[in-house]
């Protein structure tokens, strides 16, 4: 193991498990010494609607009422489009969707309040199927080779189609923010995020203020796996606009249910795949992607895109063609979750393989080990695999983790009796970083090094730490170059105020990019360095020179520069009669590159893959025809327990990338991507049945041993 | 019932509201233990969970009149213990800690499995650790810091 990899304490870890970490919630009153408001959301009832007429009760003295008619600048939240209100147009567009907020000092004085609002509708006929929807908010569509050929000449063209749900990120701390008028006439906002110079691109257009009008802190932050990364945008819009019309702090926290129904979550998916194949290969692949966007675009565009460019997965195909849609229904905006578009493709293109190779009488591990991609060969968009792909290798490391060929040989035979076991594998990879130019064109990260004059080091840079642990990493990083101990770096959360944007946090980029910056800059400090002065020095983002320029309007060339690999394995033993399935063991290699921190990566891996499990088995989310979803606790959307797995058998698999820092690449999507069709295809060998929808639930086991 | 007597983190305290109040209310805000997170309200995630009387229970679920005479423990009173420094310095160990939210609670449930067990197998402090939701380590890290401060804490429990 490198040096860097070896762990050290958590800078964060002593605050955090002493409880003394302040959350946003755990204010009593603001810095400055302010009483904080409560602001409530008053929200559709229906799916879509005109909302006619919103009738006040009396409110007593210090209470008011805002909505899209109180913001001082633009009611459109900077997101990708300019579709998304930061409240409701004259229409609402699905149920949940913010008319307007209530603010006051009581918080049960707000509810009671809240519910004696009287709106007054018209309903209009909302879509909530996504069969029946119509309205694409993106289009995209992309190939090379020739697809009609292939299928023409194939021996047998395989069609199928494959399903996915909703996941909800389910962080343990809601979602929350706060905004505070401050004496100079800025607004500060803050609160649980993961996309500081986000909100601060949203408020200066929602408040009209320019950049400089306002700051964004983001607070220790209780996890967020994506749900936080556009959202905030939105909420502190919200509770600007009431700061700025009451002048007094004013902070909204959600109760759980309100999180889970009304906030982003991972966009459920229909994936049609047409496969060719010609003398035992598959020669072309036909796949048309359908995500549900929800109401208004907010994210979908980016997460679609990568979505589809995983599509064809890891395999050598010739014939590429791939068409994608993020479609409007009158439901809840969905967003980024960890993974971000490519758990979706990566079960459809994982099970296809397989029935693929089923119904040619092969192994379906050694079918998927023979199409396997090479480095040097194509990516989907025309891009290269630049760097070795160590596929087979880590599939090596899996079958000893797991005796996965073993196994999955000795199950894939037809099981009687009440329990049944089967064995299950996933190969994929999850793009590093941006998807595209994004990195270059739209980004342009600058990080930067501040030195006191007594040899202390401060990280200024805009990324979040969430749990995944920037706050010492990055300093690990720095203090490795300038070869200072540790705790002479130190990053805080940023305020925009003093950090320079070094972009999202997002991507499985921080580190990999940000990382690489900072690596970067504190080799400049140290070229400069002068004991007892103070100095500082930035760093930007430069592409590498290998990558192949994308684009987007023809999605040609490297949409990301390196790629974390996968591999994974999942065993499980399904009862029959009650369809219960037990994980007995959940086995992978991932590759990120060098660990900077072997424990943390670590972290990132367990965590990640049990998230995967989750949406692969339990995590089921529906909304009714009404467009309203149900499952909106814990009670009714399960999340894995401790009890839900055995210890998951991870190793790391490390391929370094030249352009991360020390080798590292992007970590922290990659291990959730391939749980879903490696649990699915446990299951299928456990059941004796052909299945193509996620996530699989005990009552979907029942349902598939009752069809004939 | 006129006034609530407990005694919070070895305190002695007297609470003049409504016995029906919920406990994770009162010690968050009456009495300023922010260790003790509302994660959802309704008994299901464990990040509120704190010691009655030594066992582990979801503030949230519990009215304040129902600890009447009992002994409360939150972080704030259980990081000054030797126990605590053992499952500390274990979690630490394997950055166990990420997000944070849950840890509060985690950790008070690692201290009812050891006060109950002190040397549990890992289905055990799987078991133990059940009602408190982690979203970000997966457990592993966090199961192997229970049973490593089992090991580390010989003794202590």
């Amino acid at each position: 193991m490198k040096a860097i990899s070896q762990s050290i304490r958590k800078k964060d870890h002593d605050p955090k498990i002493e409880g003394r970490s302040r959350y946003l919630a755990d204010y009593n009153f603001t810095d400055s010494g302010k009483e904080i408001l409560c602001g409530k959301l008053l929200r559709s009832r229906y799916a879509k609607a005109k909302v006619l007429s919103v009738k006040l009760p009396e409110l007593p003295e210090g209470y008011l009422y805002v909505d899209r008619g109180d913001i001082p600048g633009d009611n459109n939240v900077n997101i990708v489009l300019d579709d998304t209100p930061v409240f409701a147009r004259e229409t609402v567009e699905y149920i949940g969707e913010p008319i307007g907020m209530l603010v006051g000092a009581d918080e049960k004085e707000v509810e009671r309040l809240l519910g004696e609002i009287e709106v007054e509708y018209e309903e209009l006929e909302p879509v909530t199927d996504l069969r029946k929807a119509d309205h694409a908010f993106f289009n995209y569509e992309f190939g090379h080779g020739d697809v009609e050929k292939a299928f023409a000449e194939a021996d047998k063209v395989y069609e199928e189609e494959f399903r996915t749900g909703y996941q909800e990120q389910a962080y343990l701390e809601v979602q929350g923010m706060m905004a505070e008028p401050e004496e100079d006439g800025k607004m500060y906002v803050h609160g649980s995020l993961q996309c500081p110079y986000y909100v601060h691109g949203a408020l200066a257009r929602a408040l009209g203020t320019g950049p400089d009008g306002i700051h964004i802190f983001q607070d220790v932050t209780g996890g967020g796996f994506g749900g936080k990364e556009d959202y905030p945008s939105i909420l502190g819009c919200q509770v600007a606009v009431a700061a700025h019309k009451a002048q007094a702090p004013v902070r909204c926290v959600f109760d759980r249910r309100e999180d889970m129904e009304f906030t982003p979550k991972r966009h459920p998916s229909i994936c049609k795949y047409k496969m060719a194949v010609k003398d035992g290969r598959v020669t072309a692949v036909d796949c048309d992607v359908i995500f549900d966007a929800g109401a208004y675009s907010t994210l979908s565009a980016v997460v679609l895109q990568r979505g589809i460019i995983a599509a064809p997965g890891v395999y050598d195909i010739p014939n590429v063609h791939v068409t994608g849609r993020a479609l409007k229904t009158n439901t809840v905006p969905c967003g980024a979750y960890r993974g971000f578009g490519a758990p979706q493709t990566f079960f459809a293109v994982e099970t296809m393989m397989n029935h693929i190779a089923q119904d040619m009488g092969e192994d379906t591990i050694r079918f998927k080990e023979k199409h396997l991609v090479k480095q040097g060969d194509k990516t989907s968009t025309n891009g290269k695999y630049h760097f070795p792909v160590p596929l087979p290798a880590m599939l090596d490391e899996v079958d000893g983790l797991a005796q996965l060929r073993k196994k999955h040989e000795e199950y894939s035979k037809p099981q009687t009796g009440r329990c049944r076991r089967g064995m299950g594998l996933s190969v994929y990879f999850h793009g590093a970083g941006f998807t595209g130019s994004g990195e270059r064109d739209i980004i342009k990260a600058t990080a930067k090094l501040h030195k006191y004059a007594d040899g202390t080091v401060e990280v200024l840079a805009s990324n979040a730490d969430i749990g995944q642990g920037v706050r010492t990493t990055f300093p690990k990083i720095v203090a490795h170059e300038l070869n200072l101990p540790v705790e002479k770096v130190y990053y805080n959360h940023p305020d925009t105020a003093r950090v320079p944007d070094s972009g999202p946090t997002v991507a499985s980029r921080s580190l990999m990019t940000v990382g690489e910056l900072l690596r970067r800059a504190a080799i400049k400090l140290r070229d400069i360095w002068v004991e007892g002065e103070e100095q500082e020095v930035e760093e930007h983002y430069k592409e590498p020179d290998f990558m192949i320029p994308f684009y987007l309007d023809r999605f040609e060339g490297d949409a990301y520069p390196t790629y974390a690999w996968g591999v994974n394995a999942v065993e499980v033993e399904v009862d029959t009669y009650t369809g219960l399935a037990k994980i007995l063991g959940a086995y992978a290699s991932f590759d990120v590159g060098t660990p900077v921190d072997y424990n943390i990566v670590m972290g990132q891996m367990d965590g990640g893959f049990l998230q995967g499990l989750g949406y692969a088995s339990i995590e089921k989310m529906d909304y009714d025809s009404k467009g309203r979803i149900r499952n909106n606790s814990f009670t009714d959307y399960l999340i894995p327990t401790a009890l839900d797995v055995p210890n998951l058998k991870v190793t790391l698999h490390v391929e370094e990338y030249p352009d991360g820092p020390y080798g590292a690449k992007g970590a922290g999507e990659l291990p959730l991507v391939g749980a879903a069709p490696a649990y699915v295809e446990a299951i299928e060998q456990a059941i004796g049945r052909k299945l193509n929808h996620a996530p699989f639930n005990a009552e979907d086991v029942i349902a598939a041993l009752e069809e004939k | 019932m006129d006034v609530i007597t407990f005694t919070l983190n070895g305190k002695e305290v007297v609470y003049d509201g409504s016995a029906a109040d919920r406990l994770l209310e009162v010690l968050r805000d009456t009495y300023d233990m922010k260790s003790v997170k509302c994660g959802c309200k309704e008994g299901e995630c464990g990040a509120c969970a704190v010691l009655l009387d030594g066992l582990l229970v979801n503030s949230c679920c519990v009215a304040v009149g129902a600890v009447d005479g009992s002994k409360v423990m939150t972080v704030e009173g259980f990081r000054e213990t030797p126990q605590f420094a053992v499952l500390s310095a274990a979690f630490a160990d394997l950055s166990a800690v990420q997000c944070g939210f849950c840890i509060p609670g985690m950790v008070l449930a690692a201290q009812a499995v050891l006060s109950q067990n002190p040397h549990p197998t890992e289905d055990e402090v799987r078991e133990g650790l059940s009602g408190n939701l982690c979203r970000c380590t997966g457990y592993n890290a966090i199961i192997n810091a229970v049973l490593n401060a089992s090991k580390e804490g010989e003794g202590l429990w």
